[in-house]
């Protein structure tokens, strides 16, 4: 029970002896300033890795046709696999399944094109998407908009283009109305968007211009055909499990056999980031594991010194308890004063780990993308768990000395040399 | 008001038994004030701290009031001393770092009386031993004599069943020995048991009643009353 009666008992003795006190709560301001400052570093590892595979859902899986190796259903090896709108719907309708975004690509995977306006040309990545995609390559809308369902439906000849595709065609004019030709069929520019991703990746994605699905089968003569599907699980659901669900659908449509992997390929982003989250995982375990520990060196620091408090209080405990002082009483004083001290001088560790660590992601937000970390961050979920980690290791610190304070004998304490 | 019978206390020393009290036997009345007298190793500061609930007993009765007071708990134990016990020590035993309403009041924090109530009903006691003037003091700024009044003051608070003084006056010089002793007089007066342990002749003969230990055991009452 702590009321202001208690916390006044607490203050006045922890204040009996400022000079210990101080260091001793340096001691904890240590242990919880290291123990966050890894914790964050480790997010920061995590976020600076990230970044670089970010721009895509995290949960997406990408498929494209090849050739089959091996016969079946009385068809040749070595035939392509072609994916095509018909497989769309029976994709949709798959369990787990979130979105699924066909997609074709004017001249093949990371292709360029001539794309002009007026007197300006480019080569450019031109792809026929459904809204679906911005579910899974996530673009930044910074005008205009992406493309919708009235688009696919109508076929309408518009096109939403990469922030790079913005400035190299129109400079520094307002894209959104203006033309652009693409092999000589002209489509109105109805959104620019931008990425997340950085490096590579990045500066590919910005210099796409994404035309409606259905308009770039028309215009460009594919027929039903679609280059390569990206699709997203629902929450929850497992990555790989998913993809082999997907497989084993393309194959039966497209009468490939069960066992033949060379057909259809894939990338499934999920499996990746769930390997990359599991070796985050272990690095935040040992950081994590690093930081309890120097906090628990402060904590050690706290029982050894509240040790040395209860043997110089011996006579003081003596008359409390002649004055009856329970042993209960006096095992939640010396907690207590444990307590205090450790969550005090980890709240300044706190209000400081986060001072700095902002100014360090400041810092660290300067540094460009190429930078390993990204931002480091204090979330309010730590704060909360370090405060509880803080009760507890203060608890545990003064466990023993209370015992020992309990245990003192009146009758020895109170004995007169 | 308090009865002791065939009170045995033995200490371990070594692999020996030390036979410390053999069978005591003491009756207080309500309101006496008795002083108990011995040499060192004559077993009156075992007796007290039986007496005080600060020790246990191997064998016999300790009633107090009508309370037997045997095998208690620590737990049971502190709360009888603070219920019915005050205690006043030779070296005082005041916390230093508390004033003197503070430590007046510490028994009656464990109590649970809240701050304000008990620092009221301090400053009455304190008040009472003349001390009112001094309440916001520490020990440090006070005489001997005025410290052990504030022991008596917090002896006390809590309105106990006897109060006990082991060597009251040890500490202090004839002149304040006398004060403290008339204040104990005093407090006697208003119908408070008191116990006092004490080796100093002249303190003893304040008490209506003398009790001489020698080896752990009761000798045959001499009578000796103050005026």
């Amino acid at each position: 029970m702590i009321d202001v009666d208690s916390f006044h008992e607490i203050a006045t003795s922890l204040t009996r002896h400022k000079l210990r006190t101080a260091l001793t709560a340096l001691g904890v301001f240590f242990g919880l300033t290291i123990f966050m400052l890894m914790v964050s570093f480790g997010g920061s590892l995590r976020s600076g890795i990230s970044k670089k595979m970010s721009g895509f859902a995290t949960n997406a899986v990408f498929l494209w046709g090849q050739r089959t190796s091996e016969p079946y259903a009385g068809l040749p090896a070595n035939r392509p696999v072609v994916f095509d709108n018909d497989d769309i719907e029976p994709l949709r309708k798959l369990a787990g399944v979130e979105h699924v975004a066909p997609r074709n690509q004017l001249g093949g995977f990371r292709a360029g094109n001539v794309v002009k306006h007026g007197s300006k040309v480019g080569a450019f990545q031109v792809a026929g998407d459904y809204p679906d995609f911005q579910f899974i390559s996530m673009p930044l809308i910074r005008a205009g908009r992406y493309i919708n369902d009235a688009d696919i439906a109508d076929r309408r000849k518009v096109a939403v283009i990469g922030e790079s595709v913005a400035s190299e065609l129109f400079g520094g004019a307002d894209p959104i109305g203006q033309a652009l030709e693409v092999n000589g069929i002209h489509f109105v520019v109805v959104g620019v968007f931008g990425t997340r991703a950085t490096g590579q990746q990045g500066d590919q994605q910005v210099r796409t211009i994404h035309v409606p699905f259905t308009t770039f089968q028309q215009a460009f003569h594919t027929g039903n055909r679609v280059s390569w599907f990206a699709l997203t699980g629902k929450r929850g659901v497992d990555a790989k499990e998913l993809e082999q669900r997907v497989y084993a659908l393309l194959r039966e449509r497209h009468k490939v056999a069960p066992t033949d992997d060379a057909a259809i390929r894939g990338f499934n982003a999920g499996a990746q980031f769930a390997k990359t989250e599991k070796m985050f995982g272990a690095i935040d375990i040992v950081l994590g594991v690093f930081g309890l520990l120097s906090l628990l060196a402060g904590a050690i620091g706290v029982s050894n010194i509240m040790l040395i408090s209860v043997r110089e209080r011996t006579k003081e405990i003596g008359v409390r308890k002649a004055l009856g002082a329970r042993p209960a009483a006096v095992v939640g004083m010396v907690i207590a004063e444990a307590v205090m001290l450790t969550l005090v001088a980890g709240f300044i560790a706190l209000a400081v780990g986060a001072f700095a660590i902002s100014k360090a992601a400041d810092r660290i937000a300067t540094m460009g993308p190429d930078f390993p970390l990204g931002p480091p961050q204090v979330s309010f979920s730590f704060s909360v768990l370090a405060t509880v980690i803080l009760i507890a290791v203060g608890a545990l610190a003064g466990l023993i000395p209370a015992v020992r304070a309990a245990a003192i004998s009146p009758v020895e304490a109170l004995r007169d040399e | 008001m308090l009865r002791l019978s065939k009170i045995n206390k033995y200490y371990a020393v070594g692999s020996h038994r030390l036979h410390v009290l053999r069978d005591v036997d003491l009756e207080v009345e309500a309101g006496e004030m008795v002083a108990i007298m011995g040499a060192s190793g004559s077993g009156k500061s075992t007796l007290l701290n039986i007496l005080g609930i600060l020790d246990r007993y191997d064998a016999g009765e300790y009633w107090l009031g009508d309370t037997l007071i045997r095998d208690l708990g620590e737990g049971q134990a502190a709360r009888y001393r603070n219920q019915f016990i005050g205690f006043v020590f030779q070296s005082f035993n005041l916390l230093p770092f508390k004033t003197a309403v503070e430590n007046v009041a510490l028994p009656l924090y464990y109590q649970g009386v809240p701050r304000r109530q008990r620092n009221r009903t301090a400053l009455q006691y304190l008040d009472k031993v003349g001390l009112a003037d001094w309440a916001d003091h520490r020990p440090a700024e006070m005489s001997g004599g005025q410290k052990q009044r504030v022991a008596i003051a917090r002896a006390l608070i809590t309105k106990p069943r006897i109060v006990l003084a082991d060597e009251p006056t040890g500490a202090l010089d004839s002149k304040t020995s006398e004060e403290v002793m008339e204040l104990f007089g005093e407090i006697n007066r208003t119908g408070m048991t008191v116990i006092l342990v004490t080796h100093e002749a002249d303190v003893a003969a304040k008490a209506r009643r003398t009790i001489r230990l020698r080896d752990g055991k009761v000798e045959p009452e001499l009578v000796a009353r103050a005026s």
